[in-house]
């Protein structure tokens, strides 16, 4: 290893070697095991769309149908496509309308039937997928057409609730500068067991993720992007109960990025582990094909822990998300690995101990896309002094080449920035690239720096070597990250995680493994 | 101290502040840019601003111009008039509120919170209660001193009975958010007689956006809380409220 921290690589390897150690027995679960999204997510790939009466998606409709009667042991492609064969529905959406009424009774098929049937659901199911690779083509096509912008990306959040609010203030950004447009879920989507339908303009600090939602900011995007000659990329969440279904809605939709963490759900909104890693494998199976870059949620962990003294879990952590991204087809391009500038300002040094984290991250990682996250836990409504933590921030971005930069406000923790916090933040962006973009290059870290990240280095192993003594799911309901405790039998979504029957089938998993 | 103050730039009485604001008009060109400007003089003006100045203007986008104005505000503080609203309990910290519980209970702070009834809406219930928390604050379960045990949405009042019950809760939340035909009213008034015979009873508190917050009592609760409560004003809540409770 090259870097300029020195660091050994043995211990590297011996790190990712306990974290694939850590991960392996997660795999063989989420091996063996279905949940009620993943089967929905087969479902939406094949294109079912829409919603009952009261809102409920039609998939939702048809996979609580089937679990009823023939259950999702065996998935639920056999039952449906059999169903579809058999019965007189010219399509899944008037399956689905009979199956909510009752009328339908499914059933696993064998022999001949089950031979129809999985015809059936590949054909459908396949449509769904060749469009994901029709999305990603489309992607490279307009990349090589407009222009791709220079790293580290400048990511900016938008976040009205109202879609048509959400549309001209991406543009607006993106005018401005921004390279990536984020747009947060409005708070407590991650715990609705279904994907709201439909265009939507209400939300509780966020707009809610749905396909039309995907479909209408994705479009002005592209608009916007062939204004400005640079393909200006669109980030959402694939986490909660509905990873999965959320995955291949963007997969199909050409979203860019996605925030996709192995145990962000788990920790900060209490799902249970074993669904979110089950939900994690297969909605990485899809981001992989689509070509979509995850962010995973690191940061997180700093702004619940002291950033000094839980450097480490962030390392191990990343070392988890790689080998389970990996596990799941996902290349280091596409591993936006998180962390965050969250140490606390007031401590002697803390820009020299923040510099050897970012660069310890970034020699760990050397080809992933890093996502690297302004301070947010000691902004303290000191609007200036806010300011000026934000252009260290991107100093330090800047300084340790970091690849995506999620930009600061100063204004964090007080309100939903005004127009004009994100015109100054992207000032400082910009005076700090111009002034001192290229530092990095004539930065040689001093023994002060280099000996913190090898201390950090060593604590993740030594934390590895503790997770792999006790099993990754008894480490996080001892509550190792995130200083919350998580028993793998608690939390929400255990009643929608199903043990794969002899003879299951998922056609989606079939074609994207 | 005199009893009328103005703000202080560098002199007493010099009554000098600082503003900035955004105003939806172009400044893209000379012309538009002194337009804006005199917009912005305008507005300092109706402030309360005398003899401001624009000393930055900035176009944002087409379509904005940012600004930032001094001038003398021509307001005075009477601070004979200077009214707090009054809280019955402290803002504090994190660390004080562990502290403070660690110092009273000796043990950790038990917390049961639950949407009741057929509500499903757990956003209010969760941004309080969840790691992840709310307006910039970690909800109660980021507290060293707190044992939180989210029983999440449509739990029954008897359910909820027997797990507080179970979990020797000190304190028992709940969130309603739909209010048709009072249910919110509904809910915390059977809140209030399923628990009026507990011994010892848990600290009751109700949360919803649509909650008249003078109404606790007559409902038979401890403490209502209503839009925009933060994370951190319900643990400073039960932080001072089993500090009252130990001292009485």
């Amino acid at each position: 290893m090259t870097g300029k921290l020195g660091l050994d690589p043995a211990k590297v390897t011996r790190a990712r070697e306990l974290a694939r150690w850590a991960g392996e027995p997660i795999t063989r679960l989420a091996q063996t095991h279905t949940t009620s999204s993943i089967e929905r997510a087969v479902l939406r790939l094949a294109g079912l769309e829409g919603a009952d009466a009261d809102g409920m998606p039609w998939v939702n409709r048809l996979a609580d149908a089937v679990a009823d009667s023939a259950g999702l042991q065996h998935g639920v492609a056999l039952p449906v496509w059999d169903a579809l064969a058999t019965g007189d529905y010219p399509d899944l959406r008037s399956l689905a309308m009979a199956a909510a009424g009752g009328q339908v009774k499914f059933r696993v098929p064998d022999g001949a039937a089950a031979v129809a049937a999985r015809d059936g659901a590949l054909r459908e199911v396949g449509a769904g997928i060749a469009r994901m690779d029709e999305q990603r083509a489309l992607r490279s096509a307009m990349i090589a057409d407009l222009a791709d912008p220079p790293k580290p990306w400048i990511y900016l959040i938008v976040a009205t609730g109202d879609i048509y609010e959400d549309i001209p203030q991406a543009q607006a950004a993106a005018r401005e500068g921004a390279d990536i447009i984020a747009v947060i879920r409005s708070t407590g989507q991650s715990l609705l067991d279904y994907v709201p339908e439909g265009a939507t303009r209400e939300g509780y600090a966020g707009t809610y993720a749905t396909q039309e939602n995907f479909r209408l900011m994705r479009a002005a995007l592209d608009d916007v992007s062939r204004e400005l000659g640079r393909y200006v990329r669109l980030t959402n969440y694939a986490s909660g109960l509905c990873m999965p279904e959320i995955a291949a809605l963007a997969g199909m939709q050409r979203l860019d990025m996605m925030l996709n963490d192995c145990m962000y759900g788990i920790i900060f909104r209490d799902i249970n582990p074993v669904r979110t890693f089950i939900d994690q494998r297969f909605s990485r199976q899809v981001h992989a094909r689509a070509g979509i870059v995850i962010n995973t949620g690191e940061d997180n962990y700093l702004t619940t822990a002291d950033a000094v003294d839980a450097a480490h879990t962030v390392v191990v952590s990343q070392l988890l998300n790689e080998y389970f991204g990996h596990e799941a087809g996902l290349t280091d391009a596409q591993l936006g690995l998180g962390h965050a500038f969250e140490i606390n300002p007031a401590i002697p040094d803390s820009f020299l101990l923040e510099l050897a984290h970012a660069l310890l991250v970034r020699e760990l990682f050397p080809d992933a896309p890093l996502k690297y996250m302004p301070p947010t836990k000691h902004m303290t409504g000191n609007v200036f002094a806010g300011y000026l933590l934000d252009a260290f921030f991107n100093l330090c971005t800047f300084m340790t080449d970091q690849s995506i930069l999620l930009t600061g406000m100063m204004t964090e923790g007080i309100h939903t920035p005004f127009l004009s916090d994100r015109d100054l933040a992207l000032e400082n962006v910009r005076y700090v690239r111009s002034a001192a973009g290229r530092l990095g290059g004539s930065f040689v870290p001093d023994a002060f720096v280099r000996d913190r990240a090898h201390q950090v280095l060593d604590e993740a192993v030594g934390l590895l070597e503790r997770i792999n003594r006790e099993g990754l799911l008894t480490a996080i309901a001892e509550g190792t990250f995130g200083v919350t405790k998580r028993p793998s039998d608690g939390g929400r979504g255990l009643d929608g995680v199903i043990k794969q029957a002899d003879g299951y089938w998922n056609p989606a998993e079939e074609e994207l493994s | 101290m005199s009893s009328v103050i103005r703000p202080y730039g560098d002199t007493t009485g010099d009554g000098r502040v600082q503003v900035s604001f955004t105003l939806p008009l172009p400044a893209v060109d000379a012309d538009q840019r002194a337009f804006a400007e005199g917009a912005a003089l305008q507005l300092a003006a109706k402030m309360g601003l005398d003899a401001a100045m624009v000393v930055h203007t900035k176009a944002v986008g087409p379509d904005f111009s940012f600004f930032v104005v001094y001038g003398r505000a021509s307001h005075l503080v009477d601070l004979s008039q200077v009214k707090v609203t009054p809280r019955e309990y402290p803002l504090l910290a994190a660390a004080e509120i562990n502290l403070r519980i660690r110092e009273v209970l000796g043990r950790k702070l038990v917390v049961v919170g639950a949407c009741t009834g057929t509500d499903a809406h757990t956003v209010g219930i969760d941004a309080i209660l969840n790691v992840k928390g709310h307006a910039g604050e970690k909800g109660l379960e980021y507290y060293r001193e707190m044992r939180v045990v989210n029983l999440g949405s449509q739990v029954s009042m008897p359910a909820l009975a027997s797990r507080a019950a179970a979990e020797h809760a000190d304190a028992v939340l709940i969130s309603q958010v739909v209010t048709q035909r009072d249910a919110h009213l509904e809910a915390a008034r059977e809140l209030g007689s399923t628990f009026a015979a507990a011994s010892p009873r848990p600290l009751l508190v109700v949360g919803g956006p649509r909650y008249d917050p003078s109404m606790a009592g007559e409902l038979g609760v401890d403490k209502i809380f209503t839009r925009g409560t933060t994370p951190g004003e319900v643990a400073s809540y039960l932080a001072h409220a089993v500090s009252s409770l130990a001292a009485a």
